[in-house]
């Protein structure tokens, strides 16, 4: 939408992913990851299909294997902890390459695993896809609180103008001999906080005079229709969600 | 003189005839207000802004001008005295239609553009005031053609220079098709150019218009009309070249000419 919020997490391309309305995506991303989750475990070779679904949006989205895989890397502080399990969990243990491992915890890595890693797939799908802006517009058209949406909104506005304050704030205090290298000297950066805060809260009340110079009455206007998604979306955009319900329901058959 | 002839001439004949008819776009009768922790601000302002006018709104820092802007629609009620905008007296039930008629340019730009568009931010005004959505493109396009502003509908207020937020924020009331303008400190923080730019777009828009400013030369340039406040009374009415030129005013009132400049 070349609105100018990037986010690194997103990749503007024209594709028929990117043109499917917001909402389509959340949905599809939230139904698809209920589909994963509600696979049982021991159902091994039902996980194999799944990344064959993100794998075929992907190439769909022109979204290249690497780019998404270097992100994934997000997930790996909760590696750490599935690979504990096995260590620490209860009996029966199996023996491997001489170390004794629970059965239970083993289980219970995978799952974690398995199951984390096509969240985080899934999630960073739907990001790549979808602006921060559509995001938004997104959950308004799935009625979610408009509170919710509203704060979003303004923190999409104003977390730059607030980034840059603190900027600024932090060139003052360096151009003035500041030069915090210990944990003691963190005391005027502290107060720098404070004084952000202070004057982010005076913003927010400036900001709100103008809102209600401009009728604001509490709840975010309609601004458009476009976007609107057409029964064809939903059509398409579940699809994917179609196919990974049919693997989830496989997975109980076969266990 | 040439200042004299301005207001009127920007009526047009029929306007001219029906003008008893017409109430004034602004009449403020005896205004007083106290702030809630008991300082005073305003002592009863008296003032009158007929349809296209353009009037300066001068004086110090602490004089009552933004206690008195936000009198115009409706954010603070007044403790005594009246406000009435084309006729309408501000009150609490006709709380939006003032909103709508008294469009207010607040002077960070940053606080007024809060949507994460310029098209949405221009959109927000109308939308609330009713515009129906299907008329809501067509109003944000003309309001962003009028300041200049149309090839950048899409972006986000943060990648616009200073100059530019402030024509968004500019057509953001403009959308909202207010009876009055009313600009806070329109001239601050714009490098020369912006500032240039800025006066021909007010200058061209046609409309009314209360500037509150600091800035005397801007006042002298956009305004044939002057009002200073002080104490919060209202202290000289007249016109701006006048004022300017009476150095014993403005020295009573902490106001001067900048350096170099002299008004004879």
């Amino acid at each position: 939408m070349g609105a100018g919020h990037a986010h690194p997490l997103h990749l503007p391309r024209d594709s028929a992913v990117h043109r499917l309305p917001p909402q389509v995506k959340i949905v599809a991303a939230f139904l698809g990851v209920v589909c994963v989750v509600a696979t049982p475990r021991e159902a091994f070779i039902v996980f194999a299909g799944y990344p064959l679904v993100l794998g075929a949006v992907w190439w769909a989205a022109r979204i290249p294997l690497g780019w998404i895989l270097r992100r994934a890397v997000i997930e790996l502080p909760f590696v750490v902890l599935a690979v504990l399990l096995p260590l620490t969990g209860p009996d029966p243990r199996i023996e491997w390459l001489g170390m004794s491992l629970s059965e239970p915890g083993l289980l219970g890595a995978w799952n974690i695993l398995v199951k984390g890693t096509l969240g985080v797939l899934t999630s960073l799908t739907l990001a790549a896809t979808t602006s921060m802006r559509d995001l938004l517009v997104g959950l308004q058209r799935l009625r979610a609180p408009a509170l919710v949406t509203t704060i979003a909104t303004l923190m999409l506005r104003y977390v730059d103008v607030i980034v840059a304050e603190a900027g600024r704030m932090r060139l003052a205090r360096i151009s003035r001999g500041h030069d915090p290298r210990f944990l003691w000297q963190a005391g005027a950066t502290a107060r720098g906080v404070g004084a952000l805060f202070v004057r982010s809260y005076e913003r927010g009340e400036r900001v709100h005079l103008a809102m209600l110079s401009r009728g604001w009455s509490g709840t975010m206007p309609v601004l458009s229709t476009a976007g609107l998604a057409t029964r064809r979306a939903w059509m398409v955009g579940l699809a994917p969600v179609a196919v990974a319900a049919v693997l989830a329901g496989s997975g109980w058959v076969i266990v | 003189m040439g200042d004299r002839v301005s207001a009127p001439s920007a009526r047009t004949s029929r306007a001219a005839d029906a003008e008893a008819a017409t109430p004034p776009s602004l009449e403020v009768r005896d205004l007083a207000y106290a702030y809630p922790d008991g300082h005073q601000a305003l002592f009863g302002v008296d003032l009158r802004i007929e349809r296209g006018e353009r009037v300066a709104l001068l004086g110090p820092n602490g004089a009552g001008k933004t206690t008195l802007v936000l009198h115009l629609n409706g954010i603070h009620d007044p403790g005594e005295g009246s406000v009435r905008v084309g006729g309408l007296p501000v009150e609490r039930r006709h709380l939006r239609e003032i909103r709508r008629r008294v469009g207010i340019v607040f002077q960070d730009p940053d606080d007024q553009l809060f949507m994460p568009t310029v098209r949405e931010d221009v959109a927000f005004g109308p939308a609330n005031f009713g515009v129906r959505v299907e008329e809501l493109g067509a109003r944000v396009e003309r309001a962003l053609e009028a300041v200049g502003m149309a090839e950048h509908a899409d972006r986000s207020p943060l990648h616009l220079s200073g100059g530019q937020r402030r024509r968004v924020a500019l057509a953001t009331v403009l959308a909202c098709d207010p009876e009055i303008l009313v600009l806070d400190e329109p001239s601050s923080n714009l490098d020369p150019v912006a500032r240039r730019e800025l006066a021909e777009v007010l200058l061209g828009l046609g409309r009314t218009m209360l500037m509150v400013t600091h800035d005397l030369p801007y006042a002298l340039q956009l305004c044939p009309r002057s009002i200073v406040l002080d104490d919060g009374v209202v202290v000289a009415d007249g016109p701006t070249r006048e004022l300017l030129a009476d150095e014993a005013l403005l020295a009573a009132h902490r106001l001067e000419l900048p350096y170099g400049f002299t008004l004879t």
